[in-house]
């Protein structure tokens, strides 16, 4: 194990590491089923943009995060959430419409907080999130604090003007800050092609004087190793970086179902990343390299599942937002 | 009171300050310089934004020297990207800082709109109240010389219209120094809007720190036939207006209203309940603006209480034009309110 993990330049990577790694990405993965196995009960009444597929990234990313780092996310942001360390009630009560959900039911899917874990609202306007996330880092520097913030986006947000602008302030101020593209090829039905001329996002980063790197968004120590670098060089004064992890959503753009069979995409593409499972491949990885054992995982799983459940029930449970709540929570 | 008193120029000012010795006169420059100086010296949270804020003229000379005194991480220039500034301000309140954020022109706000109404007006709803943006928007109209459609526009409708935002427009040394304390220290996203007209006008402002409240207006000029209500530049000429007035003895109440969201509706009903008569005048375009607000809230409070229909007195609905001779034609003041009392009272 110790060789295969010196290929990847990480001589201090622990069991511990390894196993947090495993049991983040597979509870995301669990945590997004579980609603793809209840959405057609149509109790959850708000859309859903899940991250099956796609969850070695913030996997990867959160785990070089501190509790009081900054998360900045999207529409699609439950992953980043959970693996920024969010309990699951007040997400689940939170999609079930119900006043102890993490907005008090005016929120829904898209619009996740957990402030106490550093996440402070998400945009579901496409890049809208990523100038707070660069704000929230100036504020930091303003502080002398020693935060990090990461701001997740997809490949849909890097044609969004927001993104140019707010990466050049970071760069130019030298902010601790982390850009996290997902690129997962898509912006709902429209591939990366059809949109950008280049398809190197990565690259953008050296017109700004600022650090670039292109991962493998379906293995998660290349994304933990790529956000290690980056936030401790955001950590120690070096500025941005802009970490391109290339990926693929299993499900459609919105919702619990797959896509290819209303013609978006191809079948095959979605069975090439399929065979390509970050959750599966590092399972794989860690057994045959002896980390842990199947009896480990095992238990993982079924602490997470137990988990699932209890939120699920909780948020069920739950009372929803009384009517005169309607108008509180405007102003201070 | 004498600092809520309104002084057509400095010239009458002056007058007035020699008669009362022991009060200090700034021009609301100066107040609005003084105000941010203040803050910037007490709180470390404050600091102070925008393209151009530590250049040499330092936006009409409201933030002039400051960036010498505090630093250019606390009074910090910005690249041309008004949309991602205005978001790193909104995320830089959120996180805990009280920044004042300045657009020089109120024309490059469209730039920042998905920030301002997507963004700063939602986050504290949108998340159950569990998060603030204690945020100060600047921004500035211009007027004449020429300055056109692009660098003279009037847009505190746009803003007026969004729950979540508060929108203020002191017209008095004063009320700059005052209200730009109050909304920095609001906790909600101010959009606090200036008129280039006003940067020259004195009035008494007491040196130490005070605030003025946001979403309350103040009688100007108690009167008992017309209530006018006046904003920003158009306080002025409506005191112009009612002083005119006077001499044909028509007695006007004028209000400057100085907030327009939240807007004191009852102090503009208690007014026009006396009077019978509404005129507003506003700095910028009829429709769908403050002016449309006041009225309809009157005649849904207080219809009975009107005596004649109400009138409004705003820009020409097209852009500014850039050729003095069109400039004066665009421009309503102290006559076109006139006027619109006149019809009021049937003459
Ligand atoms: C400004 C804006 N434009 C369009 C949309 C509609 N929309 C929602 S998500 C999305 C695609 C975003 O793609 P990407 O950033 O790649 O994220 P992904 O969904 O792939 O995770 C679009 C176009 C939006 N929410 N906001
Ligand atoms: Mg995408």
């Amino acid at each position: 194990m110790r060789k295969e993990l010196l290929k990847y330049g990480m001589q201090t990577l622990t069991k511990n590491i390894l196993d947090r790694m495993y049991a983040s990405m597979l509870r995301i993965r669990m945590f997004e089923e579980k609603i793809v196995e209840l959405y057609p009960e149509q109790e959850m009444k708000c859309p859903v943009h899940l991250c099956i597929g796609q969850e070695a990234i913030a996997a990867g990313v959160c785990l070089n995060l501190k509790k009081d780092d900054y998360v900045f996310s999207n529409h699609r942001g439950h992953g980043h959430c959970l693996a920024k360390g969010s309990p699951m009630r007040p997400l689940f009560a939170e999609f079930y419409g119900k006043a102890t959900g993490c907005s008090k039911g005016k929120g829904g899917s898209m619009h996740l907080v957990d402030a106490e874990r550093g996440i402070l609202g998400t945009s579901a306007i496409v890049g809208g999130g990523i100038p707070m996330g660069v704000g929230a880092s100036l504020a930091s520097m303003l502080k002398n604090e020693e935060r990090v913030t990461a701001i997740f986006f997809g490949d849909g947000a890097y044609d969004e003007g927001a993104f140019y602008e707010s990466f050049n302030f970071a760069s130019l101020k030298k902010l601790p800050v982390v850009f996290v593209c997902e690129n997962n090829f898509y912006a709902t039905n429209s591939h990366q092609s059809a949109r950008q001329p280049g398809c190197r996002i990565s690259d953008t980063a050296a017109a700004f004087d600022a650090h670039g790197v292109c991962v493998d968004g379906n293995d998660v120590i290349a994304v933990y190793k790529a956000a290690r670098d980056s936030v401790s060089r955001a950590a120690r004064g070096g500025g941005p970086s802009l970490i391109e992890a290339k990926t693929y959503r299993w499900k459609g753009h919105v919702g619990p179902e797959a896509d290819f069979d209303k013609g978006s995409r191809p079948k095959e593409e979605l069975d090439y990343w399929v065979e390509r499972c970050p959750v599966k491949a590092f399972r794989a990885f860690l057994l045959e390299k002896n980390v842990t054992t199947p009896k480990e995982m095992d238990e993982v799983a079924s602490a997470i599942k137990a988990e699932i459940d209890d939120a699920v029930s909780f948020a069920r449970a739950s009372p929803y937002p009384e009517a005169k709540e309607l108008l509180e929570d405007l102003y201070i | 009171m004498p600092w809520t008193k309104v002084y057509g120029n400095k010239a009458e000012f002056e007058k007035h300050l020699a008669g009362e010795p022991g009060l200090r006169g700034l021009t609301y420059r100066e107040a609005l310089l003084e105000a941010a100086s203040q803050m910037l010296a007490s709180d470390p949270s404050v600091f102070v934004i925008g393209e151009g804020v530590d250049d040499s003229g330092g936006v009409f000379g409201t933030t002039k020297g400051l960036h010498q005194r505090f630093g250019k991480d606390r009074v910090m220039d910005s690249p041309l990207a008004e949309n991602a500034v205005t978001g790193i301000a909104v995320g830089a309140a959120v996180a805990g800082m009280r920044p004042i954020l300045v657009h020089m022109r109120v024309d490059f706000m469209p730039l920042t709109m998905d920030q301002i109404i997507n963004h700063a007006a939602k986050w504290r709803y949108m998340f159950g109240g569990k998060l603030n943006v204690p945020l100060v928007i600047r921004s500035i109209v211009g007027r004449g010389w020429g300055s056109a459609a692009q660098h003279s526009q009037n847009l505190q409708a746009l803003f007026a219209h969004i729950p979540g935002l508060k929108v203020v427009m002191p017209s008095t040394p004063f009320d700059a120094k005052g209200l730009l304390k109050a909304s920095v220290y609001d906790g909600n996203p101010v959009i606090f809007i200036e008129h280039r007209w006003l940067y020259e006008h004195m009035g008494h402002v007491p040196e130490e720190s005070y605030t003025v409240p946001i979403g309350k207006g103040i009688v100007r000029r108690p009167g008992k036939d017309a209530t006018v209500v006046g904003i920003s530049h158009m306080v002025y000429e409506s005191m112009k207006a009612a002083e005119e007035l006077m001499g044909e003895g028509i007695d006007c109440e004028v209000i400057d209203l100085r907030t327009i969201r939240p807007m004191d509706t009852g102090l503009i009903i208690e007014s026009v309940k006396k009077t019978g008569r509404l005129v507003v005048a506003d700095t910028g375009w009829k429709d769908c603006g403050p002016g449309s607000e006041i009225i309809t809230r009157v005649v849904e409070e207080a219809f009975g209480f009107l005596k004649a229909p109400a009138r409004r007195v705003n820009l020409p609905d097209v852009p500014t034009p850039a050729s003095p001779a069109l400039e004066k034609a665009y421009y309503p003041g102290a006559a076109d309110i006139v006027s619109a009392v006149k019809k009021t009272l049937g003459k």
